[in-house]
């Protein structure tokens, strides 16, 4: 043998215990996703789903993270909260994840929180409940915008056109109770006056009783809030008794379903919306741009749909994570002490700073006023 | 939340904006209602597929002009007649098989039946939201201060035209004065050869056919989904509660009445209790007037 085959020989066998090494250390690392894929909310649970997969898929097409590869474990809570309770025990103990994606809902995440919370792995979740992140939990993020955001753009842009006097109409269910209590609580600290305040059922199928009660009253302005279809019925109803006052909508109908439901009637409606239904009118100086772009053009070649906020919220945990894993390594202890150190961090759903009191990460500035002007949305500067 | 003084002058002319819009949601009810009386009154049973009925005109038709893109007519035409087949074949498969059994288990088998065909048209036409065009201009009209849309007086003007048609049938057809003489008596109307049998399955098909007809006239104005027909029955079953279950006038005139006051109670009480109002009125007529619901008052209820 000569020496430099000797040399070979060392450097080849080098090389087999190096790539064996390899082996062992580069299984992939497994992240769990808890989405309501079926049931009443599949709405949010099948983009969300879709999302993440498109995203792991992206990023493992790439490289992966540090080299290895990115695995989706995703079950179906089908909006169920013992269902979802019993998927993200068998995440933890059956599948080992290091961090959780998800759950869609309200219900099942606030059903999750405590299996996470005494399992120690960290959880980002796509449900917009306050109290989610509010009080904070160690383990628990999440990535949907809260109500209070788009209450506070609301009431900024009334403040900007001098108006005080606003009458509410909310829908009587979880979400537009929820609206209402901003709405009330936030009013003191811009100066609103709420000259009215009315519901409606989320079956009515007539709300000009409470229009022609807004109208006889004192109000400069409306702010409904609500989700499909009551809001394009309200519109229609205002157009019909010719109320002349500015209609704000909430973010609960910031889809082009609603401009659809409510047709002409939807024509100068304001409503606040996170950026992705106008990715292309956004200015180029906008940080978001990039990413929303980018999931815009993604979820249409995969999926032959518009991407929503929906699967943006479900964006933003998979990216997020992968930030935190790429920083700290994928310890689910390391990956919760990153995430907590997010900072600027673009997404689709707004610009993210995560900090030990603060789990949402986002101010309102997450979202963007838009009105509604022949059919399609505008930026309201 | 704080009265206004708001001048009287205003108040008025809130008034007759409430009683307008009143007058609209009442028609439909009235329409639906009339669905129940006709049912009850040759079967002795409440239809709670009546509601279905409802969706399903309104959702068909959405379906043959957005898929099929058939025109207008056509598509409210087509639905109506698959509305009255489902209606018949409910008859046929759930009712007249067990046709012996209690009134109370019929009434339980429509309530099965209804959540069957909620459940089906879900799966067919999925869980959105849809509206289909009005029948002419979409420009509210004014009256005296008061607005209102040409589909309101579409509604307005198909309801009474069919209330009139009824009563032509049933006063004026041997088939409407055979299931008059089952409503009153059905043995003895069998005993003088009437079908009774065949006078059920037209009650049905009469029934879902008017149920259908109401959901296409109001599907411009307060849009449809699959499970539109559950609440929009139950209001229809409180027109006919309080129209003591007559196919003519009086379910008429329960509904009108039930549309006025919620949404003068929606208006001036608290919007709130607007479905909490049709409910109070519907257990005050219980308690007051039982005999409407199960077991057959004197009056004539055709």
């Amino acid at each position: 043998m000569t020496v430099k085959s000797v040399k070979i020989t060392v450097v080849a066998l080098g090389l087999l215990l190096l790539s064996t090494a390899l082996c062992w250390a580069a299984p992939p690392i497994k992240i769990g996703g808890l989405f309501s894929i079926t049931g009443p909310a599949s709405f949010l649970g099948e983009p969300e789903r879709n999302t993440a997969q498109m995203v792991v898929d992206e990023i493992n097409a790439a490289g992966g993270i540090r080299g290895r590869k990115l695995q989706l474990v995703a079950y179906d809570t089908q909006g169920d909260a013992t269902k979802a309770v019993q998927a993200a025990t068998r995440l933890i103990k059956e599948d080992h994840v290091v961090a959780i994606v998800g759950p869609s809902t309200t219900g099942d995440t606030m059903a999750v929180i405590p299996i996470v919370e005494r399992a120690k792995i960290p959880m980002v979740s796509c449900a917009a409940g306050i109290k989610i992140t509010e009080p904070v939990k160690p383990w628990v993020f999440k990535t949907a915008q809260n109500d209070y955001l788009a209450v506070q753009k609301i009431y900024e842009n009334l403040a900007s056109k001098r108006i005080k006097r606003i009458a509410l109409l909310t829908v009587s269910d979880s979400f537009g109770s929820s609206g209402r209590e901003q709405l009330k609580s936030l009013a003191k600290r811009y100066g609103m006056e709420i000259v009215s305040d009315d519901t409606y059922g989320p079956k009515d199928t007539d709300m000009t009783p409470q229009l022609t009660k807004i109208r006889g009253g004192k109000a400069q302005a409306i702010i409904c809030w609500g989700t499909n279809p009551g809001p394009a019925l309200i519109a229609r109803n205002a157009k019909q008794l010719g109320v002349k006052l500015p209609l704000y909508m909430s973010h609960g109908v910031s889809s082009k379903k609603f401009i659809g439901l409510a047709g002409d009637a939807s024509e100068g409606i304001f409503l606040p919306s996170g950026r992705v239904l106008v990715a292309d009118l956004l200015p180029k100086s906008d940080r978001q741009k990039k990413s929303l772009l980018s999931f815009v053009r993604d979820y249409q070649k995969h999926f032959k749909a518009e991407g929503d906020h929906f699967g943006g919220h479900a964006w933003d945990a998979v990216m997020l994570l992968k930030g935190a894993i790429e920083r700290g390594g994928d310890t689910p202890a390391a990956i919760r002490a990153q995430l907590e150190r997010t900072r600027n961090f673009a997404g689709i759903g707004g610009i993210f700073s995560y900090s030990p009191k603060d789990h949402s990460g986002l101010t309102k500035e997450a979202f963007v006023m838009l009105e509604v002007k022949g059919r399609d949305w505008a930026l309201v500067r | 939340m704080p009265n206004c003084g708001c001048e009287t002058e205003t108040m008025s002319h809130q008034i007759l904006q409430y009683a307008l819009s009143g007058l609209s949601t009442g028609a439909i009810y009235s329409l639906i209602g009339i669905g129940f009386a006709i049912i009850y009154n040759s079967t002795g049973i409440i239809n709670f597929a009546q509601g279905e009925f409802v969706m399903l005109g309104g959702m068909m038709t959405y379906f043959f002009l957005s898929l099929l893109r058939l025109p207008m007519l056509a598509a409210m035409c087509l639905s109506i007649l698959l509305t009255t087949a489902v209606g018949v074949v409910f008859e046929r498969l759930a009712i007249r098989p067990l046709r012996n059994a209690n009134p109370l288990s019929l009434v339980i088998i429509t309530i099965g039946g209804s959540i069957l065909i909620r459940g089906i048209a879900m799966l067919q036409f999925g869980k959105d939201t849809h509206s289909i065009p009005a029948f002419s201009s979409n420009e509210p009209l004014v009256i005296a201060d008061a607005t209102i849309l040409p589909q309101n007086l579409w509604i307005l003007g198909i309801t009474f035209l069919i209330i009139a048609a009824n009563r032509y049938f049933f006063y004026h057809t041997i088939n409407g004065k055979a299931m008059r003489a089952c409503s009153h008596n059905r043995r003895a109307a069998s005993l003088v050869g009437i079908g009774v049998k065949r006078m059920v399955l037209i009650s049905f098909a009469i029934s879902s056919a008017l149920g259908s007809i109401a959901g296409i006239i109001t599907a411009p104005l307060t849009m449809t989904s699959y499970d539109v027909g559950i609440m929009l029955g139950l209001k229809g079953f409180c027109a006919a509660i309080i129209g003591g279950m007559s196919s003519g006038v009086g379910t008429v005139f329960g509904g009108l009445l039930l549309g006025i006051f919620e949404s003068l109670g929606a208006g001036l009480i608290s919007s709130g209790y607007k479905d909490a109002i049709a409910f109070i009125i519907l257990l005050l007529i219980l308690f007051i007037r039982p005999q409407g619901l199960f077991r057959k008052a004197e009056t004539e209820r055709v």
